[in-house]
């Protein structure tokens, strides 16, 4: 915008003038500071009086700099409301941040600006309508939710695809504010659906996720064309998109792994067995479990849905994605989706997004854990790759130990444990005790290492690291519980290690295990005890407090050896210094040591301190985490976040795939070729149609920027002259172009998909209907051209369209009625069923004769039928009731006057005769000029006999013609008499006054049309 | 999906929020400060927080904070790609990404995450279409905006966003046509104490810039494509393309961009261009350390190893360090305890060294951790994969560009265990 352009339209008074010259000054001091309440008054005038170069500083600097800081800048509301409608496109960009910013707290304000965004909906250029709505529909304010609707309603048909991709996404922002008007939004959203461009798709799929994600019917119709544009839409579309469709195949399509884990459960023996092959030789591993696969699918063929494999087969290439967020989604894709053999090239999409920032790294390898522990063998070639730097954030070692855990297996347990020993000399502390318990995972899952990592742990009790020695002596005394009489003597060196451990966590963990398992080291316990009695003073409260436990479980066990000591340490104990060690004396005293007052506890004594400890279970934290999408943010925090949508389970059986089939929308093609061809159009067409639609639609396939193969220099074309043509001024048209052009594309989809489809059912009826149709027309003779009406708009009709047209042929079941010819097409995307009429209305003394009821007209076929109407020589509209199975229609037929007779014989002379007796008030006469072109004969016939039913006099000297009204019988004469220059006079002769004077008005059209 | 953004800084300052759905009170970020609280190191705090009512998403860089604000479920990589963009666009339009030019440039900065989204969900993010909306600003800019006052919005509408092409903006003209590219290679390896290579790889990128006129085509052929392994492309490379022909068929966007990242199949051996002797040891009982550190040249095809920077974390005993460098210069920070050692370039003939004690805390005992010892270096005129360019060629314009092709290699993330 000109610095030059002219002042602001709304002007302040006088006063702005002088406000004006020392504008710069407060904007350029401190805005931050708190003194600007002070100059808040002055901002105030300053914004409303400036020239719009100025503007910019104040709108922007001021306002935008208070919004930023999170201050309250809503008493400049309605001053920078103002400039809303303001020219430069900078002032009102920003204008637009403030109003969408604190509308809601002004609203009676806000309003006020509504009007220029209603106006901004009319533009011709699609940029400024779409950024109108964009920010009307920021507006949250109620009492707008009208005016969004219909702003939306409108923008979602527009021809822009901008339009409707913002359309698209002020719907979740209209739901938000009312989610009252979710039904209508639903509509919007179903027409979103089925629109055809890229940019279109991946917003509404957005709209749909947030509105209605429960409405998977929705998607059934545009389910194969998403899948074919997703490689065209921007990547955050995409992300959307295939969230949305992993969630949808859950429920249409089968199990592909059903046949392997019924093998899994069947032989869950085996199952360690293959687990150690695994590694050794993944090719053979496959074979072998295609081979069973194989021997399963004889039993119970599984059959991949085309839709199924059409899904996995384009979200492929999109791994390659730049955005890790659209790898990840194709990741639980095809983790949630392929079968087995085929999830395995993920791995190394998800590997290469380690390399990524470390918060991506984060999310991934969350999902790469729970990942590992279903299908292990997939992350195997890439162990390496979970190796941990020194210089990772400790979050991302933890979560790398984790998937090193999971990973590990018999053959590579020795590199990974190698690996362990040089994390276990980290400085990071935390990372070194997970680094334990990982070891103590390999540990437990692998029985071969079971005791060389003991023995590593052990070792690590002599660690001078407190956390560390804690941490080995907590792991190792979970492994022992697991298999306790093996490892008696592991036990016993840890009886030895009483003499050198010094960290008292150890100790007491150590005198634990001994008094656990006492029973296994009879020997040893009593002596071990013997020793800590004599350092008992010595010793950490929390070492005094596992000897007292000690003592008390030998006393129990062995009284005979240990019950002097088992005295003598709890009288230590009584006059300790600290008093959780003389309670837990005076405690284990009571219960252990028969006394007469003693009560019914000490019967049970042994039972509560001998009681069986169940062993700790060690598994990875991930397990069970895959009953959560991967990749959501309920997976990342193993909870349910607001707004999951439940993955599905896979259905037992799968649903009706023909629901994604979409429907030919062929009505007039079909209409032309019908007429024309009659008898073998069936044959014909099928064929030639569907080879050069395929071919076009090869075609278009390519056009798609990202993905065409060939190149050539079509694409470098192609994309030229639509750049080049987009620019804002011609754009209008170029949309249009491409709108029409891709409505084109869906007719041939459609096409093509019912040709795949064979609904034998669905042929029948058609068959039918086009057997039906044949032998109307072979009857009916059209004499001329036949003019048809409209009698139900498809609109209305809800798809169902008919017509109406008058067939001039004598109604046999009623010579006193008008045969009316109806046409019905369905142009729904379902079946119409029960095709009938119902409630006639009618005037006095008129009749109807239905037609006969149509059982079911298929989508996008159509059916004719006739039927017999008497409108006692009258043009009154006859008032019918159209029913399908589901729904009435009102409808009505009205007769042009020409209609209502047919044609009767006349010579010449009977004609004049006749003629002579309808004399007076029943001859009308007028006077007419004739159009150069049509003076001669010929011209005339045809004029007046498409006008009217009526027939020729044969021999007349002047055009004479002559008919019948139907009902009545009286005659009708019409005598063009023709004269020099197109000067001509129409009489028409007739006892029905009424039906005269309108039949000379109709030939008079007909004759200077 | 995105519901508020707070930018916090270092010394945990919010300073800048935007809203795109209804205002969140930026007391929401106070689970943010204590999760902060309780990591110990900047990084290690959790990407995602939970509050009661809100997720908290963050990214972590140039040492600010970028927290997104999310009321309910979205694809966490969703939210922290689209994070990073942020942070990547802001580094395009202003150099750097601090808090001084984001708070100089805060109009400019809200007018572009006004355009990246649009109810929170991202609207416009390809940097071609937004330098069309929102002009990047210059001081040459600046100044004339300030004297016109005229503004850094752009005035015709952007057109990108309707075309074909939403990477590339339209009507581009340069006098000068030319294309550069990139060829970047960067090592990631862990060596043993030993000396033997626990596990490398190589990671590519080739990073273009490219000034040609019009809607150019062009298309790059690699002489060895085999060598990549793994590959992820700039959504303008025609993918089906490589699949068939291994050739990179694309329109480019105009300007930098990343056109290409790869993954060298790990089948080939990574030559390992720098070895390192190292004695890095701590006495019982007595209160000092021995430290001698050599580095060495080999499997570098002749090409010189330059700007190489060691850098080490010594055990938390260490009090100080004596150390006489053979080259460069080295430095202790006693608090952190890092010890950053820049060498330079490497002479074959006279192998840096760096030798001393370490004096530890009197008392203390022997650290039993030893340090890991990260390399970073640069070879230039060399990918270490093999991997060569064989040609670019031009379609769809007239005029004959200047092209360019540089290659290079460098550590990534290199580590050398003791």
């Amino acid at each position: 915008m000109s610095a030059s352009s002219a002042f602001n339209e709304e002007k302040m008074g006088s006063s702005s003038v002088g406000e004006a010259e020392y504008a710069y000054d407060p904007v350029s001091g401190k805005i931050f500071s708190s003194d600007y309440n002070r100059h808040q008054s002055r901002y105030r005038c300053i914004i409303c009086a400036q020239k719009e170069s100025h503007l910019v500083h104040y709108v922007g600097r001021v306002s935008l700099q208070m919004i930023a800081r999170g201050k309250n800048a809503s008493d400049l509301f309605p001053a920078v409301v103002k400039n809303v409608a303001c020219k430069n496109i900078e002032v009102k960009k920003l204008v637009y941040v403030y109003l969408v910013r604190y509308a809601e707290e002004q609203q009676d304000l806000a309003l006020l600006s509504i009007s220029t965004f209603q106006r901004g909906l009319k533009d011709p250029n699609q940029l400024i309508r779409a950024s109108a709505l964009r920010v009307l529909s920021s507006i949250r304010v109620t009492i707008i939710v009208p005016i969004m609707m219909l702003a939306i309603k409108e923008a979602a048909s527009d021809m822009s695809p901008y339009v409707r991709k913002t359309a698209a996404h002020a719907i979740p922002k209209l739901y938000s504010l009312d989610p009252e008007q979710k039904d209508q939004l639903i509509e919007v959203i179903e027409k979103l659906l089925a629109d055809k461009t890229t940019l279109v798709a991946g917003s509404v799929v957005m709209a749909f996720e947030e509105v209605c994600p429960e409405r998977i019917d929705l998607i059934h119709k545009n389910y194969r064309k998403l899948c074919n544009l997703l490689i065209d839409v921007e990547e955050w579309g995409q992300v959307v998109i295939i969230n949305m469709l992993t969630r949808y195949a859950r429920t249409q399509f089968l199990n592909p792994n059903l046949n392997e884990s019924l093998l899994e459960d069947g032989g869950s023996g085996d199952k360690t067995f293959y687990g150690s092959d695994e590694d050794e030789d993944d090719d053979e591993k496959e074979n072998k479990e295609k081979a069973e696969a194989a021997a399963l699918a004889k039993r119970k063929p599984y059959v991949m849905d085309p839709d199924h494999r059409l899904l996995l087969r384009n979200t492929k290439p999109l791994l390659q994605s730049r955005n890790a967020a659209v790898v990840m989604a194709v990741a639980q894709l095809y983790f949630h989706l392929a079968p087995k053999a085929e999830v395995g090239v993920i791995a190394k999409a998800l590997v290469r997004l380690l390399r990524s920032h470390s918060e991506v790294q984060f999310v991934v390898l969350q999902n790469v854990a729970t990942m590992t522990i279903r299908r292990r063998g997939m992350f195997e070639p890439y162990l390496k790759s979970f190796y941990i730097r020194s210089t990772d954030p400790t979050l991302i070692k933890i979560l790398k130990l984790e998937v090193l855990t999971n990973l590990a297996n018999e053959t590579n347990i020795s590199t990974i444990l190698r690996e362990f020993q040089t994390y276990i000399k980290s400085m990071d502390k935390d990372f070194v005790a997970a680094t334990i318990q990982a070891i103590g995972r390999c540990a437990t899952n692998i029985g071969e290492v079971r005791d060389t990592c003991l023995n590593g742990l052990v070792q690590l009790l002599s660690n001078r690291d407190e956390l560390v020695v804690a941490e080995s002596v907590v792991v190792i005394k979970k492994l022992l519980q697991m298999q306790p009489e093996k490892h008696s003597d592991i036990i016993k060196h840890m009886a030895k290690l009483t003499d050198n451990i010094q960290v008292p966590m150890a100790r007491a963990s150590i005198l634990w295990l001994i008094g656990e398992y006492c029973e296994h080291v009879p020997k040893i316990a009593p002596d071990v005890l013997r020793k800590m009695a004599k350092s008992f003073t010595y010793e950490e409260d929390i070492v005094k407090l596992q000897i007292l436990n000690l003592a008390a479980k030998l006393y129990l066990t062995n009284s005979k050896q240990t019950k002097l000591l088992t005295q003598y340490v709890l009288n230590l104990a009584k006059y300790d210094q600290n008093y959780d060690i003389r309670d837990r004396a005076r405690f284990i005293r009571q219960l252990i040591v028969p006394t007469e007052k003693s009560g019914a506890l000490s019967k049970y004594a042994k039972k509560l301190f001998l009681a069986l400890k169940p062993a700790p279970v060690l598994e990875s934290p991930f397990k069970d985490r895959d009953h959560f999408q991967l990749g959501s943010l309920s997976h990342l925090l193993n909870a349910k976040a607001g707004g999951y949508q439940e993955l599905p389970d896979w259905p037992e059986a799968a649903p009706d795939p023909s629901v994604r089939n979409v429907e030919t929308e062929e009505v007039l093609n079909t209409g032309e070729g019908r007429i024309g061809l009659l008898g073998d159009w069936r044959e014909v067409p099928e064929w030639t149609k569907c080879s050069s639609r395929e071919k076009r639609k090869e075609k278009k396939v390519e056009k798609p920027f990202y993905s065409d193969s060939e190149g050539e220099s079509g694409p470098t074309e192609s994309a030229d002259s639509e750049t080049n043509s987009a620019s804002a001024s011609d754009s209008a048209s170029d949309s249009e172009q491409s709108r029409s052009s891709s409505e084109s594309e869906e007719s041939d989809e459609g096409s093509e998909s019912e040709e795949e489809k064979e609904n034998k059912n669905k042929k029948k009826v058609v068959k039918k209907a086009v057997k039906e149709r044949d032998t109307i027309f072979q009857t009916i003779t059209p004499s001329g051209t036949l003019k048809s009406y409209e009698l139900l708009h498809r609109i209305t009709g809800e798809g169902l369209s008919v017509e109406y047209c008058f067939g001039r042929q004598p109604f046999s079941p009623d010579a006193n009625m008008v045969a009316v010819q109806l046409q019905f097409t369905n142009n729904s995307t379902s079946e119409t069923k029960n095709l009938h009429m119902k409630d006639v209305k009618l005037q006095s003394g008129m009749r109807v004769k239905e037609f006969p009821e149509i059982e079911l007209l298929p989508a996008g076929d159509t059916a004719s039928a006739v039927m017999g109407i008497d409108f006692c020589d009258s043009t009154q509209a006859a008032n019918l009731q159209l029913c399908t199975s589901t729904r009435k229609f009102f409808v009505s037929i009205q007769p042009p006057v020409g209609e209502l007779m047919r044609p009767v014989f006349l010579t010449e002379n009977e004609f004049k005769r006749e003629q002579g007796q309808l004399m007076g008030m029943n001859e009308l006469t007028e006077k007419l000029i004739l159009d150069a072109k049509y003076r001669n004969e010929h011209a005339i016939v045809q004029r007046v006999t498409t006008a009217a039913h009526l027939s020729r006099v044969p021999c007349g000297s002047d055009n004479e013609f002559a008919g019948r009204t139907v009902t009545s019988g009286s005659l009708v004469l019409v005598t063009v008499a023709t004269g020099e220059e197109g000067v001509a006079q129409l009489t028409v002769n007739c006892e029905k006054m009424v039906i005269g004077t309108m039949l000379v008005k109709d030939i008079l059209l007909a004759l200077t049309q | 999906m995105i519901h508020s953004l707070f930018l916090i800084n270092a010394s945990g300052d919010i300073f800048l929020e935007k809203h795109w759905k209804s205002v969140v009170s930026r007391s929401v970020c106070d689970y943010f400060f204590e999760a902060q609280e309780r990591a110990t190191e900047p990084e290690n705090v959790p990407p995602v927080i939970p509050t009661p009512h809100h997720y908290l998403i963050s990214v972590l860089r140039h040492r600010i904070y970028f927290v997104a604000v999310i009321q309910s479920e979205v694809p966490p990589l969703f939210v922290i790609e689209f994070l990073h963009r942020v942070v990547d666009t802001f580094q395009d339009y202003f150099g750097v990404c601090t808090e001084a030019a984001i708070k100089d440039n805060v109009v400019v900065v809200y007018e572009l995450l006004e355009e990246m989204l649009d109810n929170g969900f991202p609207l416009a993010t390809e940097s071609n279409i937004l330098k069309e909306l929102i002009k990047p600003p210059t001081i040459l800019r600046t100044m004339v905006n300030t004297i016109t006052g005229s503004t850094n919005v752009g005035e015709q509408l952007p057109t990108g966003q309707l075309s074909v092409v939403p990477w590339r903006r339209t009507g581009v003209k340069y006098t000068n046509n030319e294309a550069y590219f990139d060829v970047v290679e960067e090592i990631d390896a862990i060596i043993d104490k030993s000396g033997s290579t626990i596990t490398a790889e190589i990671q590519g990128v080739i990073d273009a810039c490219v000034k040609l006129t019009g809607m150019p085509d062009l298309t790059l052929s690699f002489m060895n494509p085999r060598l990549l392994d793994d590959v992820s492309f700039h959504p303008c490379v025609r993918f089906k393309r490589w699949e068939a022909e291994r050739i990179l068929s694309f329109i480019p966007p105009d300007g930098n961009f990343r056109l290409l990242s790869y993954h060298v199949s790990s089948q080939n051996l990574v030559a390992i261009p720098v070895y390192v002797k190292h004695n890095i040891t701590f006495r019982e009982g007595s209160s000092q350390g021995r430290f001698d550190l050599t580095l060495g040249p080999k499997q570098t095809m002749g090409k010189a190893v330059e700007s190489v920077l060691v850098s080490s974390q010594l055990p938390r005993g260490v009090l100080n360090a004596n150390l006489n460098p053979s080259q460069g210069a080295y430095t202790f920070d006693p608090v952190t305890k890092l010890l950053t050692w820049d060498v330079g370039k490497i002479n074959p003939q006279k192998l840096p060294n760096l030798k001393g004690t370490m004096n530890l805390q009197a008392g203390a005992s022997k650290p039993d951790e030893n340090p890991t010892i990260n390399i970073q270096f640069k070879i230039q005129q060399m990918a270490i994969s093999g991997l060569k360019v064989n040609r670019l060629d031009m379609y769809g314009e007239k005029y004959k560009p200047f092209k360019g092709i540089k290659y290079m290699t460098k550590a990534g993330k290199f580590q050398v265990r003791t």
